[in-house]
C-alpha cells in the first residue's frame, strides 16, 4: 500500500450516479485509506450528492450542468487551490477498479511522468469493450501516434492520474467535451510525458452508457477537430530549437 | 427587378425597426444591435441606390443586379453569424468559469462552516 499522506486527492466526476457513486466512494476509501475523496457533482437531478456525502466523500456541487470536461476541470481547479500534489480521477459509474488506484499512484510518483493512464489494453486485452468502441479506440491510436510521438494503448480511458505540473495546466486549460484524448494532446504540446499502467475495467454498477451511434459519430468528429486545433494552437508556442532537440 | 429590390427595402426597414424595438425593450443589448443595424442599413441603401448596385454587380460579374444584392445579403449574414458564434463561445467559456468558481467558493464556505461548527 503506498503512502497516501495528504498529497493525493481522488476525484470522482458524477452525473446522476446515485446507484453507483456510493459504492465507488466506499471502494476507493477501502483501496486507499486516508486519501480524501472528492465527488464533483455535475448538477445531478437524482440523489448523487446525498449518496456521495453519506458514503464519506467531500462534494463539489456545480450550480448547473457543465459536461464531463467542465466537471473534471472544476475538481482540478479545487485540487490545485488546495495544494494537492497528485490527483487520480476515477469515473463515478464504477467501471474503474479502485484496487488499481495504488498502482496508478505508484507510477505517478516513480515514473516522473506528468500523467498516468490506467489502461485496459496495456497487456493486449480488450477489456470487454464493445466492437464500435474498440474500433474508435484503434482509430484514435493511429491518429495520436504521430502527434504524441509514442503509442498510446487506451486514449479514451477516464482512469487518469496527474501530478501538480499537469494539474496547473489543466486548471487553466482543459477540453470541455470528451476531454480524455484532447487532454493528452494538451499535455504533449507542453512537452509533458505520460505512461500507461494496466488496469481492470468492471461493468457499470448502475445505469447505462448514453453513447448512441449518432453520438459516436459526433464524438469522432468533435475529438478529431479538438486534437488538430490543439496541435495548431500550441505548436507556435514551442520554440523551433527546443522542438528539434 | 424592381419588385425584388422593393421587397429587400421593406425587409431591411423591417429589420431596422425590429432591432430598434428590441433594443428599446432591452431584449437586445446595444452593442449587439450595432452589427444588425449596420447590416440592415447597408442593405437598405444598396436596394435603393440602383447605380451603386449596378456598379457592384458589374464588379462581381453578376449579370442581374438583384442577385448581387442577394449575394451581399448572404455574406452579411455569414459575417453576423460568425461574430455571434465568437460572442457565444466567449460567453460559454465565461459561464463555465463562473459556475466552477461559484461551486469552489460554496465548497470553501461549507468547509469554513463545518470548521466553525466543529470548534
Amino acid at each position: 500500500m503506498p503512502d497516501v499522506a495528504a498529497n493525493l486527492l481522488i476525484l470522482i466526476p458524477a452525473f446522476n450516479e446515485e446507484g453507483a457513486v456510493g459504492g465507488v466512494v466506499e471502494a476507493v476509501k477501502s483501496a486507499v485509506p486516508g486519501a480524501p475523496v472528492l465527488v464533483v457533482d455535475d448538477c445531478s437531478w437524482d440523489a448523487t450528492v446525498k449518496v456521495a456525502r453519506d458514503a464519506g466523500a467531500e462534494v463539489l456541487a456545480l450550480p448547473h450542468h457543465l459536461g464531463l470536461g467542465g466537471c473534471v476541470q472544476a475538481g482540478y481547479k479545487l485540487a490545485f487551490e488546495l495544494g494537492y500534489e497528485f490527483v487520480i480521477r476515477v469515473d463515478g459509474d464504477g467501471q474503474h477498479d479502485a484496487r488499481d488506484i495504488p498502482k496508478v499512484f505508484d507510477a505517478l510518483r516513480s515514473s516522473g511522468c506528468e500523467m498516468v493512464i490506467g489502461s485496459r489494453y496495456v497487456n493486449g486485452t480488450s477489456g470487454g469493450t464493445s466492437l464500435v468502441r474498440a474500433a474508435g479506440i484503434r482509430f484514435f491510436r493511429m491518429v495520436l501516434r504521430p502527434i504524441l510521438g509514442k503509442p498510446v494503448r487506451d486514449p479514451t480511458s477516464g482512469f487518469v492520474g496527474v501530478n501538480r505540473s499537469a494539474l496547473a495546466v489543466f486548471s487553466r486549460s482543459f477540453p470541455l467535451e470528451y476531454p480524455e484524448i484532447e487532454a493528452l494532446v494538451v499535455l504533449q504540446r507542453r512537452r509533458f510525458r505520460f505512461v500507461e499502467v494496466p488496469c481492470r475495467m468492471l461493468p457499470r454498477r448502475s445505469g447505462r452508457s448514453t453513447i448512441t451511434p449518432m453520438k459516436s459519430i459526433y464524438y469522432i468528429v468533435h475529438v478529431l477537430l479538438g486534437v488538430f486545433v490543439n496541435v495548431l494552437k500550441y505548436e507556435r508556442r514551442i520554440p523551433k530549437e527546443s522542438r528539434r532537440s | 427587378m424592381d419588385r425584388l429590390l422593393n421587397v429587400m427595402t421593406g425587409l431591411s426597414a423591417l429589420l431596422i425597426l425590429l432591432v430598434l424595438a428590441s433594443v428599446r425593450r432591452a431584449r437586445i443589448r446595444v452593442e449587439y444591435s450595432v452589427t444588425w443595424l449596420i447590416g440592415a442599413a447597408a442593405l437598405l441603401v444598396l436596394s435603393r441606390a440602383r447605380g451603386l448596385l449596378n456598379a457592384i454587380a458589374g464588379w462581381l460579374g453578376v449579370p442581374y443586379p438583384p442577385l448581387a444584392l442577394l449575394l451581399i445579403v448572404g455574406c452579411v449574414f455569414v459575417l453576423i453569424f460568425y461574430r455571434f458564434s465568437v460572442i457565444i463561445s466567449r460567453l460559454k467559456d465565461d459561464n463555465i468559469a463562473l459556475a466552477q468558481r461559484v461551486a469552489i467558493l460554496e465548497y470553501h464556505i461549507q468547509s469554513l462552516k463545518d470548521q466553525a461548527a466543529g470548534c
